[in-house]
């Protein structure tokens, strides 16, 4: 790259032939180098930076072809503004590509669709007749184009080669410089085009070699700019004067006056090209990795057409002033060499063969995947068809890619052969409307096909073949010199003209085939995939399918080569629970087999290879009604299941508690097992303490008595403490017998204080007693509620601390019957902390030698009253321990007259 | 508690109205760049044109990009409320962008 550059500067203002070549061939090998290392990068799996959303966005730069780099300047010189047309359209498509494209490049990628026929061909039913008409538009559309991207090279070449850069003369070795030019680009694409059939078709070696031609350029094209803007004006003020002077001349004055009709048709086929040009499909949709680049390409690539577009003008009416005789579509290259920038134009040199390498080689590799997916292939196919047989032992893959390499020679030596004919005598700015008016003719079967359901196949043939046939009498022909563009009246402009006529007739035979025909079965199935953009489902076969499974290994293997084929094929089989290599053959299966066949050889071929081969048979509206009913099968079933879990989570829910009540249960169950275990030993270990004393002979008889009286009482203790285990079992397991009569509470008071006398005798208490109010019956165990009372009254003789202990007793009735016994003392009372324990078992408030129990009671207590259908509860802040104990009128009432929270 | 669901809710409203303004950029652009060419073709052919046509179109792209970025915000936004609220709310809001 320096080297070539250094000798231009040492040989002065012309640069000779031999350097010219040796920088261009510097140039090219640098592109095969970068190709080659990102392929190579690519198959290692570290394509991640080849992945970046600025490569991709830079590879949509194969737009501006050198028809822009070139003949946009030619455009704006003859036209003025109008130029900016053909990047206006882009840009507004692109203002909507967070909905639009995304959208576009999701459906796409859903189908692995190959190719802007392949999408069109999917949709309307994988016909291959209608891929292969589109494919007939593209390629006629695309020779010229390709012709003059040839002829803008060899035209620079001469330019440059020559001693007189301003003769931009026809002829001499132009012939040759294509033909070179031709055969390099085509092993360029053939090389990096064509390595091998990946079932998303992806070229990253091409993709990235275009994304720094974009820079090149870009970088080229800006230089230039700024030449002539600062260089060779006098910055912008002056650039817009020159603008406006050039205007005053009125032959001027009357080319670049814009011309609504012009400028609003040129910017819907400008718009429809970008999505519909085969080469931008190829970099938009078909090299698009997933929908998520176009976030940033949805402005950058905006801004690239603005960049290139910026400093057109003022080179166009710079090249006016100082170049009056030149050719205008030149002026880029011409205005630096005149001035000496030799340097600056072999710059634009590179840059303008840039342009026109990058769309010739991906024209190239996308009319190639066409012409070979949807003519040699079918043909091929049905040439070879034998009945019954398979050919299973032919390699489809070198057949594909053999018969894609052939299109590629095919392609660009069509190109070639055209220039050669047209002897390059054709402005270089028609040639490219002239493709992009043809290949618009295929928008509205896109688009339609994309949001309308109802588009089928019919319309989207007569909508195809009535525009490209208008566009090829009104249009293609005249261009190339047979007939004439109508002569219209008016001054009604033809080529506007023309581009209404026959995308309006295009769009009306497309919508009224639509409305008045009916789609067979495979195209509503499709029509609702893209439209929806839903994955699409192959109806069940009712064929035998089991067997079928290794055929359509064998078939894939044709076409993938045999280890992509066993890895596909095994991870099929272990996504269905299956080892081994041969999946069964489910729809699902055959669904994904046929898109991702169809992402190397297109829809079509591939809907019919697996008919072929899986014994498919034709689909019919039934079948459709059976998808329409699985789907709407599985959607219920996905509804029942979902409740289903939620009714699972639920109980998986209550089953967690239980067993962490189990579990606390349990915990619980140890702690008493090991407080009983205590409270038993304790007495025990004072009896066999104390018996082994009174086996020594020589004790007093006294001494013996009291040792006697120790165990007796320890025994006592402990009969007491089994008594209560005992007790609280049998109403713990609510197997109580209640011996139930009527009762007087006086009477039941009564016994109870005497019975609590007992306990610490030498306390003198003041009852607190209201007579007349006890005098209250009820129905209950005499015995179990008369132990309650015994045991709180005894609770408060044993703690109360009060200096002059008083024990308050009420009783009132209750509104629903039964009655309420509130025992109160004046001590300190409890802990509010401890309030809630004093009812658990072996829960002792004070050191267990003064209260000498076994924390039993009050827990028996609360047995009792749940035994009875009543409640004995806490009192809190009645200046001392109080408790209430409710009765209710008799024991069966419990549920409807207490209500509490009962059993533990 | 009570915060994540308003703001997921705020996330996914701002979000679609971003979707919204999304959709209509189109006709705005189409608008901005038609009109003038129709109402006034000779005030728009020569330098003002220049600079009328530039200038729209560069406002044009920085919208372009402004709302990308919001968009971009706003799906992040969207994605972290519905993670962090996934395992008490399953429900799908947002649905699908196109």
């Amino acid at each position: 790259m320096r080297r070539p550059r250094q000798r231009t500067k040492k040989t002065g203002p012309a640069m000779p032939f031999e350097t010219l070549v040796a920088g261009s061939l510097a140039y090219v090998a640098l592109m095969f180098a970068v190709a080659f290392a990102a392929d190579r990068a690519a198959a290692r799996g570290r394509a991640g930076w080849l992945d970046h959303p600025l490569i991709y966005t830079l590879s949509l730069s194969v737009y501006c072809s050198a028809w822009t780099f070139y003949g946009a300047v030619g455009y704006a010189s003859r036209s003025g503004l109008e130029f900016a047309t053909i990047y206006l359209g882009p840009t507004i498509v692109f203002t909507g590509a967070w909905w639009g494209l995304r959208r576009l490049v999701r459906i796409a990628r859903m189908h692995h669709v190959t190719s802007v026929a392949d999408l069109i061909s999917a949709r309307f039913g994988k016909s291959n007749r209608l891929a292969a008409l589109i494919t007939l538009i593209a390629v006629i559309a695309a020779t010229p184009y390709v012709a003059l991207q040839l002829q803008s090279v060899s035209l620079s070449f001469e330019v440059f080669a020559t001693d007189a850069p301003r003769a931009a003369v026809i002829g001499g070795p132009a012939g040759g410089t294509a033909l070179w030019v031709a055969a390099g680009l085509a092993l360029f694409a053939i090389i990096f085009g064509t390595r091998n059939l990946a079932a998303d078709e992806r070229h990253h070696g091409v993709v990235t070699a275009i994304a720094l031609e974009a820079v090149v350029k870009l970088l080229a094209f800006l230089a230039v700019g700024v030449f002539v803007v600062w260089g060779l004006a006098e910055g912008p003020v002056d650039m817009l004067d020159r603008v406006a002077r050039a205007g005053r001349d009125p032959a001027v004055a009357e080319g670049w006056l814009l011309r609504p009709d012009r400028w609003t048709a040129l910017i819907v086929v400008s718009g429809a090209a970008i999505l519909t040009l085969p080469r931008m499909f190829q970099v938009m949709v078909v090299e698009a990795s997933d929908e998520d680049r176009l976030r940033v390409a949805g402005w950058a690539f905006p801004a690239y057409l603005f960049a290139m577009s910026f400093f057109v003008l003022p080179i166009a009416v710079m090249g006016q002033e100082l170049l009056p005789d030149a050719n205008p579509d030149l002026y880029v290259l011409t205005l630096p060499a005149d001035a000496g920038q030799n340097l600056l134009a072999f710059l634009v040199f590179l840059g303008g063969f840039s342009a026109a390498t990058s769309m010739v080689v991906v024209s190239a590799i996308a009319l190639a995947t066409m012409i070979s997916n949807h003519w040699l292939v079918p043909a091929w196919l049905a040439l070879r068809r034998r009945p019954g047989g398979e050919d299973a032992d032919r390699d489809l893959r070198g057949l594909i890619l053999n018969a894609r390499r052939l299109a590629i020679v095919a392609v660009l030596g069509a190109g070639w052969v055209y220039h050669q004919a047209s002897g390059g005598s054709v402005a270089l700015a028609s040639m490219g409307l002239v493709a992009f008016t043809g290949m618009a003719q295929v928008l509205p079967a896109m688009l339609g096909g994309l949001l309308w359901r109802g588009a089928n196949r019919r319309g989207a043939f007569a909508g195809v073949g009535l525009g490209s046939g208008l566009w090829l009498a009104l249009i293609f022909l005249p261009s190339v010199g047979i007939g004439q563009m109508p002569l219209l009246p008016g001054g009604i402009d033809p080529l506007a003209f023309a581009i209404f006529l026959s995308l309006s007739l295009n769009t009306l035979a497309f919508v009224g085939l639509s409305i008045f025909g009916f789609p067979d079965p495979v195209e509503r199935l499709q029509g609702l995939s893209f439209v929806s953009a839903v994955e699409p489902v192959r109806p069940r076969s009712p064929a035998r399918a089991e067997d079928r499974a290794e055929p359509l290994l064998a078939m894939a293997r044709r076409v993938w080569g045999p280890d992509e084929a066993l890895r596909f094929f095994r991870a099929e089989a272990a996504a269905q629970g299956k080892s081994g290599y041969l999946p069964d053959p489910t729809p699902d299966f055959l669904t994904r087999l046929e898109r991702r066949l169809a992402g190397a050889i297109g829809a079509a071929t591939a809907h019919a290879m697996i008919d072929r081969v899986a014994g498919g048979v034709a689909l019919t509206v039934a079948d459709l009604m059976q998808v329409a009913s699985e789907a709407r099968r599985a959607k219920e079933e996905t509804r029942r299941l979902e409740s289903a879990r939620a009714e699972l989570a639920r109980t998986a829910g209550q089953l967690r508690e239980a067993n962490d009540k189990l579990t606390a249960l349990s915990v619980q169950k140890d702690a008493f097992l090991g407080q009983i275990s205590h409270e038993l030993r304790t007495p025990m270990t004072s009896i066999r303490a104390f018996s082994d004393i009174m086996k020594t002979p020589d004790l007093s008889e006294a001494e013996r008595r009291n040792f006697a009286g120790i165990i007796h009482q320890e025994a006592g203790r402990l009969t007491r403490l089994l008594d209560d285990l005992l007790d609280l079992s049998v109403l713990e397991s609510g197997q109580a017998r209640l011996s139930v009569s009527a009762v007087n509470l006086h009477d039941l008071i009564g016994r109870a204080v005497q019975a609590a006398s007992a306990t610490r005798p030498e306390r003198s208490f003041t009852l607190d007693r209201d007579m007349p109010s006890e005098h209250l019956g009820v129905i209950t165990d005499a015995d179990r509620l008369l132990q309650v009372l015994i045991n709180v009254v005894t609770n408060a003789r044993k703690y109360c601390d009060a200096e002059r202990p008083v024990l308050t007793i009420r009783v009132h009735r209750r509104a629903g019957g039964g009655a309420v016994i509130e025992i109160a003392d004046n001590g300190r009372g409890i802990d509010r902390a401890r309030q809630s324990l004093i009812f658990e078992k072996f829960s002792r408030l004070n050191d267990p030698a003064r209260a000498g129990g076994a924390g039993l009671g009050l827990a028996i207590c609360r047995e009792i009253m749940t035994v009875l259908g009543g409640d004995i509860a806490y009192l809190p802040g009645q200046g001392g321990a109080a408790f209430r104990i409710v009765l209710p009128p008799h024991p069966g009432a419990a549920g409807r007259s207490v209500g509490t929270a009962g059993s533990p | 508690m009570p915060d994540r669901p308003l703001f997921l809710e705020r996330a996914s409203f701002r979000r679609r109205r971003l979707g919204d303004a999304a959709r209509v950029l189109p006709v705005l652009a189409l608008v901005a760049i038609l009109l003038p060419v129709w109402w006034l073709p000779a005030g728009v052919s020569l330098a003002f044109g220049a600079v009328w046509l530039f200038g729209t179109w560069a406002v044009l792209i920085v919208l372009v990009w402004a709302l990308h970025r919001g968009l971009m915000r706003a799906e992040a936004a969207t994605r972290q409320a519905h993670a962090q609220a996934a395992p008490e709310d399953e429900k799908d809001g947002a649905g699908d962008a196109l």
